[in-house]
């Protein structure tokens, strides 16, 4: 049902824990539905520098929260707020269509951190 | 290493079943309805099983319909009741009971019938009290299932037989987990119709049977020749049905009290050696078989997963292991919350169930767990009941 690339991220997630000092912390889900992701982030000169996760939730949820921890490590914020659920989705080669919208919100997350961090620092700005 | 413990979905067929089923594929093949030699022979064996499953039960013979399995059981006991009514069309369940009942009942409801379905406390209990004030003159039948597939509760049937029979109405019981693992007497409990099924019980899948009370009217469900007493058409599937009988009479009292006691050391150890963890069920009144088990703070698929890679076969009531995506019926009914549900695991175990197996499952869902709850952020944060009242809906999913 899952594909090898879910179960590795799966299996071994990247990027897991918190960032006590994050610039910014996106949340998305509700355990209601089974899943919730909190994404990290740590923003150095317009970068991603760190980005790390905790997810409660299914394979597919955990796996692509993994994912974009990869994806967008390294990357401008410009980069990383283009990083859309298909492109969670392909780099995992593929969801089941089932799990592509309830638990394929990692990539929301990461927007959500991004923001966060972006008010935050309007806030400090002004 | 392996272990299945999922003998609550279905079972290993037992070596002594396929040896008994052999003939019946290889010589005595012939049609139990043919009047040759050949076909008295499979009559015979087919009357042999008939008799073995009825006694069982504290049945007649006559009074068992083989059938495909427990959900045509189930489907016939319900239809067959429900199709005969002019004027009495309401039916009383529980809210736990197997989806081949809930599913029935939602069918007839589209037929105009009304079904109340009733709650359970913690524990999975249905009240006599509640059977008893829900009966109206218009109930055609109660329905209360044995003892439940996810959560193990067994119901007092004789209580519950007595407020059926004090109002006159039939009274069918889901008996599918329980066969051969709790004892089943229809006279006592005031059975009007069981279901029953084999693959439960180490017999062979596609077979089950109905026990029909005697004077019982039933609406056929299967329409043609004249088998089963006129109440089931089609050509007898005696290999499964002689295995069926022969893997109903090979469970002995010990085989119970060795699963009992492997089902209170799997409680007692993952209780000892995991934090955070809610048993479901009644300690009391539960299968000799039966394991349920919230994991708090981490989400069943994920569990069942990782299990699954290191060889164990357990099953989950989440969400997000159902097509649905809802979580357990059972689970909801039984007063757990949503994000509770998520996190259970029923682990169901049989006579072939060694301590080996039980120790290699505990001592790997004691890691597993420890490792997603590494993942997961609500262990650190406490009560994660907490989060439940913040957002209840969140983009992209669809509505509940």
């Amino acid at each position: 049902m899952y594909s090898r690339k879910v179960m590795e991220h799966f299996a071994s997630p990247h990027n897991v824990g918190e960032i006590p000092d994050a610039d910014g912390v996106g949340k998305v889900g509700n355990p209601v539905c089974g899943d919730v992701m909190f994404v990290y982030i740590k923003v150095k000169d317009g970068r991603l520098e760190d980005v790390r996760f905790k997810t409660f939730g299914c394979v597919s949820a955990i796996a692509t929260s993994s994912m974009v921890t990869d994806l967008a490590k390294g990357k401008t914020l410009a980069e990383a707020e283009r990083i859309t659920r298909d492109d969670v989705a392909d780099a995992l080669e593929g969801l089941p269509p089932i799990k592509m919208h309830c638990s394929n919100l990692a990539a929301d997350a990461l927007h959500a951190a991004i923001e966060d961090y972006k008010k935050k620092r309007k806030g400090s700005a002004g | 290493m392996r272990a299945y413990l999922d003998n609550a979905a279905t079972t290993r067929v037992a070596p002594e079943v396929i040896e008994r089923m052999g003939i019946f594929f290889s010589t005595a093949y012939a049609n139990a309805s043919s009047l040759h030699a050949q076909g008295m022979e499979a009559k015979r064996a087919l009357d042999e099983a008939r008799a073995a499953i009825a006694a069982m039960i504290n049945a007649s013979p006559e009074e068992i319909i083989f059938t495909g399995g427990g959900s045509e059981s189930n489907n016939l006991a319900l239809k067959g009741v429900a199709f005969l009514q002019k004027e009495k069309r309401h039916i009383i369940t529980s809210a736990i009971e197997h989806p081949s009942i809930l599913g029935t009942c939602a069918f007839l409801e589209k037929q105009g019938f009304s079904v109340t379905y009733l709650p359970v406390g913690r524990e999975g209990f249905v009240s006599a009290g509640d059977v008893e004030s829900a009966i109206t003159d218009q109930t055609a039948l109660v329905s209360i299932m044995h003892a439940n597939n996810e959560i193990g509760t067994i119901q007092d049937l004789d209580r519950i037989g007595k407020a059926c029979a004090a109002k006159g109405v039939p009274f069918h019981t889901d008996a599918v987990q329980s066969f051969t693992k709790a004892p089943i007497d229809v006279t006592r409990m005031g059975l009007s119709l069981v279901s029953l099924a084999s693959h439960k019980i180490h017999g062979p899948k596609g077979v089950g049977a109905l026990y029909v009370r005697k004077g019982m009217r039933l609406q056929k469900q299967i329409h043609g020749g004249h088998q089963e007493n006129d109440r089931r058409a089609g050509t007898e599937n005696l290999p499964g049905i002689a295995g069926f009988a022969h893997a109903a009479s090979l469970q002995t009292p010990e085989h119970i009290t060795k699963m009992a006691e492997l089902r209170d050391y799997t409680i007692t150890e993952i209780e000892r050696r995991i934090p955070d963890v809610i048993v479901n069920g009644s300690r009391a009144r539960r299968l000799c078989n039966n394991v349920n088990v919230i994991f708090k703070y981490i989400e069943g698929e994920a569990l069942l997963f990782t299990l699954s890679q290191k060889g164990i076969a357990i099953s989950t009531g989440s969400a997000c292991s159902s097509r649905s995506l809802r979580p357990s019926h059972v689970l909801r009914a039984i007063g757990l919350p949503h994000e509770v549900a998520h996190g259970s695991c029923r682990v169901s175990i049989s006579r072939y169930t060694t301590k080996q197996e039980i120790d290699y499952f505990l001592d790997t869902v004691t890691a597993v767990v420890a490792q997603l709850r590494e993942v997961s952020p609500f262990t650190k944060m406490g009560k994660y009941e907490a989060y439940t009242d913040d957002d209840h809906t969140h983009e992209g999913h669809p509505a509940a």
